[in-house]
């Protein structure tokens, strides 16, 4: 993996902020675009923009040749068997929310219940809120260990034979922690209940292969993996998807309409209502092509180094707190951070000044802050585009941050 | 560090944050509300105590950045005695301040509130000053209702 290669493919890196060289640690909120993706958007929308499976004019199968071949990347990406299972949607929000609306809402009853855990995104909490609320099921939560890993053993023990959903995050987007999502979606089977990942922060990272994982479910975002914002993907077993209603109605997802009656496409369109998100899924599948050419693996371990690289150098700022496991061993490329007195706020506008880009605030995950007994704090994350150089950068930013505001505390 | 920084860092914003004024709640107010930024967690609440048109007294608690906290406490100080309507007006030149419009400064006394100008240069941040300001309002408006 040559990095200079990788970073002159993204045109936005190349740029001053504040009249710094930008430095964009970021990728966790959202990725940069490369080259690739853009030029493949803008070519679908100069030479074939058209809608897609209907009509028979060229544009129009050029367009649906790009949308469907764009599902079969998706496909090989995460290993499903089928195009069938790969269904296109907004993102990764809309992606949980199908299941909840769809799955959860006709096989839940009072009295079941379904399991999260404490390090959730909130598009992975209010969801299953509110199936609990209609259905009359219990919201239970795996509690963390003292460092924010999760134990199999609260695993097991808090899964029970009235379990009908687990629903985990593979990579949290604030401790940096890799659940043993294969292994949960074991106990959950074991169990009876089907198992949903939010892929949001692993796909963009990892190799997912979901039939390894054995997971039922699979929710993952276009934008934070280079692809454009607005397009993501829910991948459900067939057999599930088969036995699942739709959630949206409308053109695009139908077989027959009759005047009160209507039949259903079959799978996947028939959860794809109205006019597919063309252009992103193609970008999508370009966003794809380009991570599969430098490896899930490279990517996997260049980001694996300059997390174990940050967190060696941010522990040498005074004042500095990590939050999650400080063995690299049990992380992804992210790490969030609070900076002694100073809110991260603060931090990340006098980083800004700096030309660096960081993430301050609740990142879309209250309970887990009021776990962490911090109302916010500050992460900065990195991509395959990110390097050592970044991290200097950063603490010497933080460092700066220290002395600027020393005065003061 | 840039001018720009040290335009929004003023040294009384950071008195402000690390020696608040009007700390606390106000046990006998007749006011209280609370308010949060929900996209980054910054959260105050206000209690005022209002008698015949009057703010007789205010007090802030939350926990924020320095210019969410720095402003709150200069909203109490700013406000305290003053009629709602001055409360009211303070409020608009306040947000007419954030919004780098010219503000009209007649008949009243800023203050420390001055020192927040340089917020205006960093529109992420313009929402962490007015905050306070927002819950102050707010809470006279539902008072002037009553």
């Amino acid at each position: 993996m040559n990095i200079h290669d990788i970073r002159s493919q993204f045109p936005i890196l190349h740029q001053e902020v504040n009249g710094k060289p930008l430095v964009y640690l970021d990728s966790s909120a959202t990725s940069q675009k490369p080259i690739q993706v853009i030029e493949t958007i803008e070519k679908y929308y100069r030479e074939y923009n058209s809608n897609v499976h209907r009509g028979v004019h060229t544009l129009g199968t050029r367009a649906t040749d790009a949308y469907e071949g764009a599902r079969e990347k998706v496909r090989k990406f995460i290993n499903a068997k089928s195009t069938q299972e790969v269904i296109f949607t907004r993102g990764t929000t809309t992606s949980i929310n199908t299941v909840a609306a769809s799955y959860a809402a006709a096989n839940l009853k009072e009295g079941d219940e379904i399991v999260i855990t404490y390090m959730e995104h909130h598009s992975n909490i209010i969801p299953w809120q509110q199936v609990a609320r209609r259905t009359g099921a219990q919201l239970k939560y795996i509690p963390l260990q003292e460092d924010g890993t999760i134990s199999l053993d609260d695993v097991r023990a808090t899964i029970t034979a009235n379990t009908k959903i687990v629903s985990v995050m593979q990579v949290s987007n604030v401790l940096g922690v890799i659940n043993p999502v294969k292994e949960i979606a074991q106990i959950a089977h074991e169990h009876g209940a089907v198992m949903v990942v939010d892929g949001a922060q692993s796909a963009p990272h990892m190799k997912i292969d979901v039939q390894d994982l054995d997971c039922d479910f699979l929710a993952f975002s276009g934008h934070k993996m280079c692809g454009p914002t607005g397009i993501g993907v829910l991948y459900g077993k067939k057999q599930l998807l088969e036995n699942m209603e739709p959630v949206e109605f409308g053109g695009e997802m139908i077989d027959f309409v009759e005047l009160y009656e209507s039949t259903w496409k079959e799978l996947p369109w028939k959860f794809e209502g109205g006019t597919p998100i063309i252009a992103g899924a193609i970008g999508l599948g370009a966003a794809i092509d380009f991570l599969t050419e430098v490896g899930l693996d490279n990517i996997a371990e260049h980001e694996h180094k300059l997390a174990a690289y940050a967190l060696e150098k941010m522990a040498t700022v005074e004042g500095m707190t990590i939050y999650g496991p400080l063995d690299p061993a049990k992380r992804a490329g992210l790490v969030t951070f609070n900076l002694a007195d100073v809110h991260p706020h603060d931090v990340a506008t006098v980083l800004d000044a700096e030309g660096i880009a960081v993430r301050a605030g609740h990142h879309c995950a209250q309970p887990l802050m009021r776990w962490l007994k911090a109302s916010a704090t500050a992460r900065a994350s990195f991509y395959l585009y990110n390097t050592e150089e970044d991290i200097d950068k950063l603490v010497e930013g933080l460092v700066k941050t220290k002395e600027y505001f020393s005065d003061v505390f | 560090m840039s001018s720009n920084l040290d335009a929004l860092y003023r040294r009384v914003i950071m008195d402000h944050y690390k020696n608040p004024r009007n700390r606390g709640v106000l046990e006998d107010g007749n006011h209280t509300i609370n308010m949060n930024n929900p996209t980054c967690g910054d959260r105050i609440q206000l209690t005022l105590k209002v008698e015949d048109g009057i703010v007789v007294d205010a007090k802030q608690e939350g926990e924020g950045c320095s210019i969410s906290m720095s402003s709150a406490s200069m909203m109490t100080q700013a406000i305290k005695g003053k009629k709602i309507e001055q409360a009211l007006k303070l409020s608009k030149i306040f947000s007419d301040m954030m919004q780098g419009k010219d503000y009209d400064e007649e008949d009243v006394d800023l203050g420390d509130i001055e020192a927040l100008q340089g917020v205006c240069k960093f529109p992420a941040r313009i929402k962490c000053a007015t905050l306070a300001w927002k819950a102050m309002e707010k809470s006279l408006k539902e008072k002037e209702q009553e």
